[in-house]
């Protein structure tokens, strides 16, 4: 329905309404500098140093080239090995990520006496880097690929079931009010209303740590915990940069590729 | 039936939702419930199946006591009780069926609900539920794939599969275009007088109230200000519920 037109007296003019002042904007940018250049000062850390070292990394390119091509068939089996390693910790991290994450969401009515310490729990994971997780891992389960594996799980654990229980708030609470009011207990609201909604979130994100796994794993071998980057590490001992870069090459090769999987993956499901 | 005894709901802010109910809703009539939003319509609703808790009084559903009720007393007395939402309230990733379905989670154990193993029984209850709305042959489709007019049917089949003995329903037509609420209004009226499911609507039209309803329930500031028949609810009627003379934007028109 139109309302019809006023037949008031105009109001008197609006004072004009100006845009607001940058003031704010431009201080922050400022502060912004400012930091960055007393960090700068503070740690020594000087654009001079990057001119200063440039010649020495075209050295390292041209040791790089070309390849050692022939290397490529002792690499293989490390890096599937690798690549295995961030299997079964991205699905075992993820397995151990869904119950905490259920548990965490503040929407499911989970008392705090269990909501809290489960996102303590999370807050401390992931403040732990996978590298620590694996030298404390090889320091108790010795040198393998076992310790590299269970640091992933961890590491896994912590992205996904944070990043799970903030779609899970996220959710439309509509669904949940509709199961509950069909009859359903918690169970039930959590298989009908939660897991359809949060189900395409979990598999992207278990996907997005699969890949930044790959990369992980291909460091591990660093502090002994199995896969590729042993023999990366015993190449760039040797000053073997030729072989380095075919390591490096693989890895980008199979980090391509999982990485379109993934995306047209993600892209279906979302 | 539905019986409210001295039913008041105070919320926690110190807003006032219901105030000293007393009414029965008996078996197979249609109420509609009409108000000012704000006047305690969706409190009055939410609280027969206990989506709201009220603050003092007893609301009795088929006789059993819904405010005493606890644990999986209370899902059995919801599992009698359809509700309908004006926002549908569907898994939208899920196909027709699957929502329809839902409806059948409180009649079996948490184990095989959580496989999503529902008896045939169950299936054809679905789809049978689903030609009584006249959407069958969308079962298996996905629900964000249908239209709004569509989805609440969708939901409307999902009370039946709940076979309820009592159908509640939200604001069902809020969103819908006027073409498409009177379909949905249809279904609801048919449904009500086939099965004898005892059903409560809120409404702000009034003209839908008049047409669809057996009897009208006014609301004001959470308290009963009108209880008749169609015929009763004139446009003083409404102008003393509404504490104003009707606006053009509560009436749906057409027809």
């Amino acid at each position: 329905m139109k309302t019809p037109a006023s037949t008031a007296p105009l109001q008197p003019a609006a004072p004009e309404i100006l845009p607001p002042r940058k003031t704010k904007q431009l201080a922050g940018w400022l502060v912004l500098i400012a930091v960055l250049i007393v960090c700068s000062i503070r740690t020594k850390v000087t654009p001079y140093q990057l001119i200063t070292g440039l010649p020495q990394m075209g050295s390292l390119l041209r040791e790089m080239f070309p390849p050692d091509w022939s290397y490529l068939p002792t690499i293989w089996a490390p890096m599937m090995e690798t690549v295995q390693i961030a299997i079964l910790g991205t699905t075992l991290g993820g397995l151990l990520a869904i119950p905490v994450a259920l548990l965490s969401a503040s929407n499911l009515q989970v008392s705090r006496w269990i909501s809290l310490p489960c996102r303590m729990i999370l807050n401390l994971v992931r403040t732990i880097p996978d590298l620590l997780f694996a030298a404390i891992f090889v320091a108790v389960f010795g040198i393998g690929p076992f310790a590299g594996m269970l640091a992933l799980v961890f590491f896994s654990f912590g992205i996904i079931a944070k990043l799970t229980f903030e779609a899970i708030e996220a959710i439309d609470p509509g669904p949940l009010e509709a199961m509950t009011a069909v009859g359903a207990n918690r169970m039930q609201i959590i298989r009908f209303g939660v897991v359809p909604q949060a189900l395409p979130y979990f598999m992207s994100y278990l996907l997005y740590t699969f890949e930044v796994n790959i990369r992980a794993a291909a460091v591990l071998g660093l502090v002994g915990a199995g896969g590729i980057g042993l023999l990366l590490d015993r190449a760039l001992g040797l000053f073997r940069y030729d072989r380095a870069s075919i390591i490096i090459l693989l890895t980008l090769v199979i980090v391509l590729v999982i990485d379109y999987g993934s995306t047209i993956i993600r892209r279906k499901l979302l | 039936m539905i019986e409210f005894d001295n039913v008041s709901k105070v919320y926690p802010n110190g807003t006032v939702g219901l105030r000293n109910i007393n009414l029965t809703i008996k078996e197979g009539e249609l109420v509609v419930i009409v108000g000012l939003s704000g006047a305690g319509k969706s409190t009055f609703l939410r609280s027969i199946n206990r989506l709201t808790d009220i603050s003092s009084g007893e609301i009795r559903v088929n006789g059993k006591s819904v405010t005493h009720a606890a644990g999986s007393q209370l899902r059995h007395i919801r599992r009698d009780i359809g509700m309908i939402f004006q926002s549908f309230n569907l898994i939208k990733r899920s196909t027709v069926v699957r929502n329809v379905l839902s409806g059948r989670v409180g009649y079996h154990s948490t184990l095989r609900t959580m496989l999503g193993w529902f008896p045939k029984e169950d299936v054809a209850l679905s789809l049978d539920a689903l030609q009584r709305v006249n959407i069958r042959e969308k079962a298996y489709v996905r629900a964000d794939q249908l239209s709004g007019g569509q989805q609440q049917r969708v939901s409307i089949a999902r009370a039946l599969a709940q076979e309820a003995s009592v159908i509640l329903a939200d604001e069902p037509v809020a969103s819908l275009d006027p073409l498409t609420t009177r379909q949905v209004m249809d279904d609801l009226q048919r449904i009500n007088r086939e099965m004898n499911i005892t059903t409560v609507i809120n409404l702000h039209f009034i003209d839908l109230a008049r047409e669809y309803a057996t009897r009208i329930i006014g609301l004001r500031a959470g308290e009963v200000v009108f209880d008749g028949t169609p015929a009763e609810a004139t446009d003083e009627a409404f102008a003393e519920i509404y504490g104003r003379p009707a606006l053009q934007d509560e009436l749906l028109g057409g027809a």
